[in-house]
């Protein structure tokens, strides 16, 4: 039988760009992402439902949504 | 990518119906406009730009967060509001230079540099070397006259002198912002804020050291 493989969406934040002001944290439906320590944004992946609000309000466009496997 | 975000707070309840209750600090855009407005009528005001130099550094120095530029501030806030709800913003991706931290620590050193320009300018009228400039400077090179704001000091014109540049700072990194929001997105003035810049390093700083 044909194994049904499903793919979740994700946001990543390329961290080493990341600025850290936090437009995403203020976005996000579901409190998935924040600013950890001041230093970049960090997305917490059980959380994230991939929805790419974040990744639309980055001002430095530093964040991505990704397919992953379920 | 953005098809079907807006259902998404109602499949997630958990998330949703929180994030649209304002809290106070949601509303320090007023204070952002009322300074760059009062800086029209009464110089004197540009003293209380201080706060937006001092509560981040406070922040990242004590509680080594950005807590400022994620909550408190209304600079930002006014930017998303007039980039975001009243759609004054193309919301293009930045160029890959203006994210680059050689632009950004670039631009902290640049706008140092001409802060503490602004502060001799103070000085000398303090030491009494210089009359003092009843003008706002705008992008560091345009003198405006300003002499409807400014209506005597009680203490020294030093101290005018310096409402007067610091208030051209101001308003010269608000033209720079309103200028990249419209051809970026609505915060792209984040991204290469001195302050933010500069807290974002202490936090770097601060949490290495821990």
């Amino acid at each position: 039988m044909e194994q049904i493989r499903r793919k979740r969406r994700k946001a990543f934040v390329e961290e080493k760009a990341c600025v850290a002001c936090g437009c995403c944290a203020k976005v996000c439906p579901v409190s998935a992402i924040s600013v950890w320590k001041g230093i970049t944004a960090k997305v917490d992946q059980s959380k994230c439902v991939g929805c790419g609000k974040c990744a639309a309000e980055c001002p430095a466009s530093v964040i991505s949504i990704r397919e992953v496997e379920a | 990518m953005c098809s079907g975000m807006s259902g998404i707070r109602d499949q997630y309840p958990g998330g949703g119906s929180m994030k649209s209750e304002k809290k106070w600090y949601d509303y320090l855009w007023i204070a952002s406009a009322a300074y760059l407005i009062l800086g029209f009528f009464n110089i004197m005001f540009a003293w209380l730009g201080l706060l937006c130099f001092f509560i981040p550094l406070l922040i990242s120095v004590i509680k080594g967060n950005k807590g400022y530029c994620n909550r408190y501030c209304g600079r930002g806030q006014l930017f998303a509001l007039l980039g975001g709800r009243f759609g004054l913003s193309r919301k293009k991706d930045i160029p890959g230079w203006m994210k680059s931290r050689w632009f950004r620590y670039g631009f902290l050193i640049f706008f140092f540099v001409m802060f503490f320009q602004m502060l001799w300018t103070t000085w000398l009228v303090f030491a009494g070397a210089s009359d003092l400039h009843q003008t706002v400077k705008l992008l560091w090179t345009i003198r405006l006259p300003w002499n409807w704001a400014y209506h005597g000091t009680l203490i020294h014109e030093g101290m005018a002198q310096f409402a007067f540049g610091f208030y051209s700072v101001m308003l010269t990194s608000t033209i720079l912002g309103l200028f990249t929001m419209v051809l970026f997105k609505p915060r792209s003035w984040c991204v290469y804020c001195p302050m933010g810049t500069m807290t974002q390093l202490i936090c770097r700083v601060k949490n290495k050291e821990n």
